[in-house]
């Protein structure tokens, strides 16, 4: 069973439980959540930091095209799976 | 998280003080050895050596951390420093008040334990009435939007209720549920034969949390922890010695894990004489089992030792007096019999309840 398609007009933002933040020792950014942390590649800090509940998915895309010089719909794919995997493991949240 | 060495989570045990006496508690049962002895100022200076060291999470725990009546200064201290802060605590003794001015010292999220979702049993695992204030607590944790984390202790006197406990966490809107097995050392140990559950008993409750884990998904996330003597492999205990954590005790121990303070023959540094880099980079103890130069057959040779790292010294040291040796958790090692034997008592179900030992200060 798959779940049903993000709708581009979602606003996602971080959970409560979430925290973004550079690690000075290597310069990137990590994921923190309780007792863990997530490594971030360069897109993946990307997508967070757009993630604060004002930004749609859309926006989002848009933002990436123009940062990475990707292809749109590539793109769209990559935010999608991503975003949609943080949902499930409650990192994100829906933005009313 | 890199494989390689990096220091990212500090455990600052405040206290071994605790208002609770749970059958398995995991501090030392040597407690009075290792009474408070750091200032707010020492904590506060082990805080920023351990942030230079790269510490990116602080777990403020004890015993009670909330017995330490600087924690507010301590939170706020860990909050400049842009440490992701978790107060792992028993929610006894705590006023609503005190939890607003927690947060608003910078906390980032909460750990409550529950023994049990039956108030008189959890009662009676923690030794003490604290039931009603445990949920209570974790109301408040959440009506001010902090990240709540439950931690449910589990063992054969409470794995047949595991289903009514999911459904509790899910009525207190818990972020995240740890159904954690309990680990077979320091007084869990001692409780062992009260403690240990059946084969049986463990995949029925292993069942009902993966359901639970997939039918929450998004909402709450539930992590089920075997116990290693039913897992035949050992545990990675602690991601590897010295490794990814460091931990203080209440009397300025700096460890590699929770019991290290137990073994005999190391001799660790307190952070009051030794900074926590030079004791990260260059303390003996910490050399001790980093690494595999200190594996004995069959870790040495086996294509799981980058896995588990020969499992947890202390359980080997308790159980076989030998802190080097591989863990007996794991079915390749040769004194694996002592786990089996402990597994085949917990078959059967003992004809009179089994007393329980509580923790307590022992002089």
């Amino acid at each position: 069973m798959s779940a049903p398609a993000l709708s581009l007009e979602l606003k996602p933002k971080l959970a409560p439980k979430s925290k973004l933040r550079l690690d000075p020792k290597t310069g990137k950014y990590l994921l923190l959540y309780p007792e863990k942390g997530l490594l971030l590649n360069p897109t993946g800090a990307a997508i967070l930091k757009l993630c604060d509940g004002e930004h749609a998915l859309s926006a989002i895309v848009a933002t990436l095209a123009v940062e990475f010089r990707g292809e749109p719909l590539v793109l769209q794919e990559e935010v999608l799976t991503f975003v949609q995997g943080l949902l499930d493991r409650g990192l994100l949240q829906a933005a009313p | 998280m890199t494989r390689e060495r990096r220091l990212y989570t500090l455990i600052a045990e405040l206290t071994y003080l605790c208002p609770l006496r749970c059958v398995y508690c995991s501090n030392p049962t040597n407690l009075a050895a290792h009474p408070d002895r750091l200032s707010t100022a020492d904590w506060l200076r082990v805080f920023q050596q351990a942030a230079e060291l790269g510490a990116l999470q602080l777990n403020l725990s004890g015993g009670e951390p909330l017995l330490r009546r600087d924690l507010e200064e301590l939170v706020s201290g860990a909050h400049a420093l842009d440490f992701y802060s978790n107060l792992i605590t028993s929610g006894v003794p705590l006023v609503r008040a005190r939890l607003v001015s927690l947060k608003e010292a910078g906390l980032n999220s909460v750990q409550v334990s529950l023994q049990d979702s039956v108030a008189s049993e959890s009662d009676r695992i923690a030794g003490r009435e604290s039931f009603q204030q445990k949920l209570e607590v974790a109301r408040w944790v959440k009506e001010l939007d902090l990240p709540l984390t439950l931690n449910v202790v589990l063992h054969r006197q409470n794995l047949a209720r595991i289903a009514d406990i999911i459904a509790l966490a899910e009525s207190l809107k818990v972020d995240r549920l740890e159904l954690a097995n309990a680990q077979y050392v320091a007084w869990a140990l001692e409780n062992r034969s009260a403690l240990l559950p059946s084969q049986a008993q463990l995949d029925a409750a292993r069942e009902v949390a993966k359901a639970a884990k997939e039918r929450l998904k998004g909402r709450m996330e539930v992590l089920f922890v075997l116990p290693d003597y039913y897992s035949d492999r050992p545990k990675a205990c602690m991601s590897g010695w010295a490794k990814h954590y460091l931990l203080v005790s209440p009397d300025g121990l700096a460890l590699p894990c929770h019991l290290a303070h137990t073994l005999p023959g190391l001799d660790f540094d307190n952070v009051q004489e030794r900074s926590l880099a030079d004791i990260w980079q260059n303390s003996t103890a910490f050399a001790a089992f980093r690494g595999e130069a200190w594996m004995p057959e069959p870790c040495k040779s086996c294509e799981r030792r980058e896995v588990d790292f020969g499992g947890c010294r202390c359980q080997a040291f308790h159980l076989t007096g030998d802190a080097a040796a591989t863990d007996p958790a794991c079915s390749l090692s040769p004194k694996h019999g002592l786990i089996t034997e402990a597994r085949a008592q917990a078959q059967q179900s003992p004809l009179i309840p089994l007393g329980l030992r509580y923790r307590e200060i022992r002089r």
